[in-house]
């Protein structure tokens, strides 16, 4: 098994295909690391939306309970 | 046979849990996975004899291909468990599996035909493999479409499960069809991964890849589950103590 | 018992069968779609015969499926909304016979009429002459096919605000097999090949199609009737 490749030059080139491999491997990546990102966020924001309509329920017994 | 295994899984709180601790294990198997594959893939493999190195977009092309076809299947028979043993954490599992596959089918699609391109010299050409690909993911688009146009979310879990049945049913037909009808119009069939022919050398780095995909395949869909989890179960009283604690660490830190 | 689940089936068939018949311009529709859509393809395209005769198989076969998938979604539209799809779910008859008696109706009242106007596409396509018995054999067997399919995908969407997008979304990976086969079908009659072959296949399809999707409406009719 060796190094297919000498110089960063034929890397990027791959043998006049690199158009086609770095596109594929462009949004390979792009893909991957979205279906990671986005649940991440997701999960934060939820978690946000949960501790707001705790915060709002708390407050709304007080002012309930001191009106009492 | 002790079920209680079965039962335990049926469990959101347990899965939160569980995930909570073991993800990121798993998370880091599939960047070590995926990170050496492609290297190896991209950079040690050795050359294809015809196609040259425009071949290397099989490291990417395959693993989503399984995963997609793969996934659907797990996303049909998390409904169907959710159907019969009516498992809510079953038809969350498929609710996250569908914008997955959708994604990676999209994946498969897009690498198939920038490998098309400089192999056949277009970049769509209509094969019996592209073609059924792209009616899985006119499946996954039915599914998804499905899951959102219902308010009720019993409904929703429902419709979505058969659907999803029912498309796993119609999978094998869809591709026999698309396949006869391929052989009809194109006396040569053109094989878009030498599989039986491929060198050793070129197999073990999509081997790992393939590894890659499924560990990572899990990470997304325990990703998705969890904030579906979340959504669904705000209003128990775990998730208010999840989101006390975390407010909590984060107002002593303040402080 | 046989004696009563058949009367179901005639009951319903019978009944969708009249409140066409009362409204029969909208039971027309389909077949007007079919007739008017394939004038668009020469406009689009070219008034050239040579290149129409290539197409007019394919094109024949897309508008018809066209023009079931259209008409599908109002299978159970109109009884949902006026609670009469309610009353038969809560009725003691076995759901299969009433649902195939709505799906003959539908395919009589559309599969059929664009079967039997299909050779006058034909001729405006300039298809060649060997093709019309092939394209009629195909079109019947297929569009039943496509109304029971769909009635599936009505089935699921019937609760929807706006399911009727949604509907064909869903149903048209469902369609892909029965086009191939019914447009293989024509054309091996176009070409002389033994057009029979593909229309068995067609058959078979609708064989178990038959069998499988009232079950299916059926059980998603009682699962998802609410929303």
């Amino acid at each position: 098994m060796k190094v297919q490749f000498q110089t960063i030059n034929q890397i990027l080139d791959m043998g006049g295909h690199g158009f086609y491999v770095w596109s594929a491997v462009f949004v390979t990546l792009t893909v991957l690391i979205g279906l990671i990102v986005r649940p991440l966020l997701q999960h934060k924001t939820v978690l946000n939306q949960v501790s707001q309509d705790l915060a709002r329920e708390k407050l709304r017994k007080k002012t309930a309970g001191e009106g009492n | 046979m002790n079920w209680v295994w079965f039962y335990r899984l049926a469990s959101p709180l347990w899965f939160y849990q569980t995930t909570t601790r073991w993800l990121p294990w798993l998370g880091l198997l599939a960047f070590i996975l995926l990170a050496t594959g492609l290297v190896w893939g991209l950079g040690f493999a050795p050359q294809d004899a015809k196609q040259g190195n425009s071949f290397r977009i099989i490291y990417m092309h395959v693993p989503a291909s399984f995963l997609a076809l793969a996934g659907y299947f797990l996303m049909a028979t998390a409904g169907a468990i959710g159907l019969i043993w009516k498992m809510k954490l079953s038809y969350m599992v498929m609710k996250a599996a569908a914008p997955i596959g959708a994604a990676l089918t999209f994946l498969a699609l897009f690498t198939g035909a920038v490998w098309g391109k400089p192999t056949w010299g277009s970049y769509w050409v209509w094969d019996a493999r592209i073609t059924s690909m792209l009616i899985l993911l006119f499946l996954y688009f039915g599914v998804l479409a499905l899951q959102y146009a219902f308010h009720n979310e019993e409904a929703s879990n429902k419709a979505s499960a058969i659907l999803a049945l029912i498309g796993t049913v119609n999978i094998p037909i869809i591709y026999k069809s698309v396949d006869w009808w391929y052989t009809l119009h194109q006396p040569s069939t053109i094989k878009l991964t030498s599989a039986p022919s491929m060198h050793p050398d070129m197999f073990q780095p999509l081997l790992v890849m393939i590894l890659g995909f499924y560990c990572f395949y899990i990470v997304a869909l325990c990703l998705f589950t969890r904030v579906e989890i979340l959504r669904r179960e705000r209003k128990t009283g775990w998730v208010g103590d999840l989101v006390g604690e975390l407010n909590g660490s984060t107002e002593g830190k303040r402080q | 018992m046989r004696k009563q689940a058949s009367n179901s089936f005639y009951a319903y068939l019978r009944r969708d069968l009249l409140l066409s018949y009362r409204r029969l311009g909208e039971a027309a529709s389909p077949l007007i779609f079919f007739v008017m859509a394939s004038t668009l393809v020469p406009l689009g395209m070219t008034p050239d015969l040579a290149s129409l005769a290539k197409i007019a198989p394919g094109i024949i076969w897309v508008l018809a499926l066209l023009a079931t998938m259209l008409s599908v979604g109002g299978l159970f539209a109109g009884d949902y909304q006026d609670g009469s799809l309610e009353q038969l779910l809560i009725s003691p008859q076995i759901l299969v016979m009433p649902v195939l008696g709505k799906v003959t109706a539908h395919w009589l009242i559309t599969g059929l009429p664009l079967t039997l106007v299909s050779p006058l596409l034909g001729l405006m396509l300039s298809m060649p002459e060997a093709g019309y018995l092939p394209m009629m054999a195909s079109l019947a067997l297929g569009t039943a096919c496509l109304s029971l399919l769909g009635a599936v995908g009505a089935a699921l969407t019937v609760s929807l605000h706006k399911g009727g997008m949604l509907l064909a979304l869903i149903v048209m990976p469902l369609y892909m097999p029965v086009i191939i086969f019914g447009g293989a079908t024509v054309q091996y009659g176009i070409d002389g090949l033994i057009w029979t072959a593909p229309l068995a296949i067609l058959g078979a399809m609708l064989a178990a199609a038959i069998a499988l999707c009232p079950l299916a409406i059926a059980s998603v009719l009682r699962l998802t009737s609410i929303n």
